[in-house]
């Protein structure tokens, strides 16, 4: 069993690597930081004894990607589980390319490669980390958040193609978790730990959870989003 | 670009509290990328805030919070040597390694520092007469210096600016990683053997027949006047062999029990809880739970190194004010007639210490800031009763840098700069060490403007 954790360098898929690596599974952890991955890779056999190999991984080479799997598969073995956990916020200037392109062309592109991979063998779990700013588009982050909205409708799509040859997606909506994205933030949400994040996406793809918010509560609060007519919603300043 | 944000951040004791600029770097490049976008402030590293006073403040500058910087570089089963980032938590270290095997050479009274913080402030435990500090068990250290440099040093290179860093309460760079040396243990349990001691001359006489445990230990009851002076509880003990363990299926359990904390103090306790009533009655409870002479017991790891770990956040018991330690050590005496006059100045000025930690320091020093030298050592803590508590410990520390003592840095909040000069002779050396490595001050905390340790300080 091999497990393969794109974007390895943020704290939530260092935790996912965590929880796998201490149940013994042998993990590929890639980013594109390759010296950082190393490092995650090592602390993984330091503390878990387990089997960690470290990448590099480029969410914008396209063409590379298909090559890129088979390298890992090659590393580790066949892949059981691959997390999407990479992503740019971008930095507010006009990196729209960028943020549309690491966050929905590459994650997408790298899941066909592992779709790939996964669907002749009739099993395989694709966990995708989206995030509650896909559910509507706001004028804070809606750059960064119709990316991941469209990768949400991606997962939906691949989840029903890949069903029916015994390759589950996993969509899991994240809202506020404690990384470097909302450090510093003022929330006045309650805010997950990475480390919890982790240990609810593992069992949920135990069980095969479609889709989930988490923390749970987000599903609440979205709903109460979407509701709100557009024409009350554009004068908000959310 | 460096994501700055403004935090309120205070030490153990909740006293001073400072609002400094604060990164949270989750890689190496953050921690360089940090130090170049400083603005041109000040910058200090900050792991789990358990030094009690200002040594891990900073105002007007940039703080480093360095707890997720954690990662496990490299371990040698064979020799016990770990390589790990600084903002690895001993906690972590022992929920990793007891299990295989390995417990930290040296630990202080909580598990939750960060390896930085024990290098930084030179840690004891209750072995320093047998295996001196935490620097005697680190050989190799990677700081990041004023200038952005990564300077890897050890006995041989640099060796200097890795003596002064041990125990330079972070002014010297941001550590990055370290080598250090796991003790080998047959199981996470303690044969312990608790001792009551009537009175001061007691506790002496005790302790120089203990050594032959590796770790020892006392309460003292710091209320107590006359000829009862200095009574209190005696705990010696040692990693327990194989065949002195507990055995059945328990032992796993309890590992995993250990990682987190069974009490929480959710809220600040108002600030009458502690008061000389409440000490008073706690210090006898405590003296009375001891009810034979002697007893003999094997305890789990957790009860005999950390007492205090079950309950987080147990220093809001303290309320708003916070409260503050005072740990000194002053030089074998005879008559321990310094020891006497800081107990009697203690019981005579009415203001009570909750725990009161004694015990007797082995021969090995570092020098430059690093504490612990040969003698005794005497922690106490203080409700923070304002101006007649700082006023006592003024008096103290004429008492402690006249009988050629010293007191504890990472404990201290209120220290006056002449004696620390007093106490810690060595200073300007250091400081030179120090200075050369960074002229303009980029390393600064509010513990080191006061006690005139970095470029700037107000003369």
């Amino acid at each position: 069993m091999s497990v393969l954790i794109l974007g390895a360098t943020s704290r939530i898929a260092r935790e996912l690597a965590n929880r796998y690596a201490e149940r013994g599974q042998a993990v590929f952890v890639a980013a594109r930081d390759t010296d950082e991955a190393e490092r995650i890779a090592a602390d993984l056999r330091v503390r878990h004894g387990a089997q960690a190999v470290a990448g590099g991984f480029d969410a914008t080479d396209f063409d590379g990607h298909a090559a890129f799997v088979d390298d890992v598969a090659a590393a580790v073995g066949p892949i059981d589980v691959a997390v999407v956990a990479f992503g740019d916020m971008g930095d507010g200037g006009d990196d729209v390319r960028r943020v549309i392109e690491v966050n929905f062309t590459g994650a997408a592109s790298i899941c066909e490669a592992l779709a790939a991979h996964m669907a002749p063998r009739g099993t395989g779990c694709i966990i995708g980390i989206s995030s509650v700013a896909g559910d509507r588009g706001r004028q804070s982050n809606y750059l960064y958040g119709s990316a991941k909205g469209g990768f949400t409708l991606y997962l939906q799509g691949l989840r029903n193609r890949l069903f029916k040859q015994g390759v589950h997606v996993m969509t899991v909506k994240l809202g506020f978790v404690d990384t470097r994205m909302t450090f510093g933030m003022e929330t006045g949400i309650p805010i997950a730990s990475p480390a919890q994040v982790s240990r609810a996406v593992v069992a949920a793809a135990e069980r095969k959870v479609d889709a989930f918010y988490y923390p749970h509560f987000w599903r609440g609060i979205m709903t109460v989003i979407r509701a709100v007519p557009e024409k009350v919603f554009k004068r908000l300043s959310l | 670009m460096t994501n700055w944000a403004d935090k309120e951040l205070w030490g153990w004791g909740r006293y001073p509290r400072v609002t400094a600029r604060c990164a949270r770097p989750e890689r190496r490049r953050e921690v360089e990328e940090a130090l170049r976008d400083r603005g041109g402030e000040p910058v200090l590293a900050h792991g789990l805030g358990r030094s009690y006073g200002d040594a891990a403040l900073v105002s007007g500058g940039r703080v480093l919070l360095t707890r997720r910087l954690d990662r496990l570089l490299e371990f040698d089963p064979e020799t016990g040597w770990l390589r790990a980032e600084a903002g690895v938590s001993l906690e972590e270290v022992i929920r990793t390694f007891v299990p295989r095997g390995f417990f930290p050479p040296v630990v202080p009274g909580t598990q939750f520092v960060t390896l930085g913080g024990a290098l930084a402030c030179d840690i004891h435990g209750k072995n320093h007469h047998v295996d001196g500090t935490f620097a005697d068990h680190v050989r190799r250290l990677e700081l990041l210096t004023a200038k952005g440099e990564i300077v890897v040093c050890d006995a041989d290179h640099e060796p200097e600016l890795f003596w002064a860093t041990v125990g330079g309460m972070g002014l010297t760079g941001v550590m990055l990683s370290m080598e250090v040396r796991l003790a080998r243990i047959d199981n996470p349990y303690i044969e312990m053997e608790s001792i009551r001691v009537e009175n001061l001359d007691h506790f002496f006489d005790v302790s120089a027949e203990s050594g032959g445990h590796t770790h020892t230990v006392s309460w003292i009851d710091c209320v107590a006047r006359g000829p009862r002076m200095g009574r209190g509880i005696f705990m010696r003990g040692r990693h327990a062999s194989s065949s002195a363990a507990p055995a059945g299926p328990g032992v796993g359990e309890r590992l995993k029990a250990a990682a987190e904390p069974i009490l929480d103090v959710p809220f600040d306790a108002p600030g009458w809880l502690l008061n000389n009533v409440t000490i008073r009655a706690f210090n006898e409870a405590y003296y009375r739970k001891q009810l034979k002479p002697r007893t003999n017991s094997v305890v789990h790891y957790e009860p005999f190194f950390f007492p205090l770990d079950f309950v987080r956040d147990w220093n809001r018991l303290y309320g708003p004010r916070g409260f503050l330690q005072y740990q000194l050590v002053v030089p074998p005496d005879p008559e321990h007639r310094a020891i006497r006059t800081v107990l009697e100045q203690i019981t005579a000025s009415g203001m009570g210490s909750f725990l009161a930690v004694i015990k007797e320091f082995g021969e090995r020093v570092h020098g430059g800031l690093s504490f612990p030298a040969p003698g005794v050592t005497l922690a106490l803590d203080f409700p923070n009763y304002g101006q007649p508590l700082f006023e006592l410990l003024d008096r103290l520390d004429d008492v402690v840098a006249e009988a050629g003592g010293r007191v504890y840095l990472c404990k201290d909040a209120r220290l006056k700069r002449a004696q620390f000069r007093r106490m810690y002779p060595a200073w300007e050396a250091w400081r030179a060490v120090r200075d050369a490595w960074d002229p303009d001050g980029v390393f600064q905390s509010e513990l080191g403007r006061r006690l005139g340790l970095v470029p700037g300080s107000q003369p």
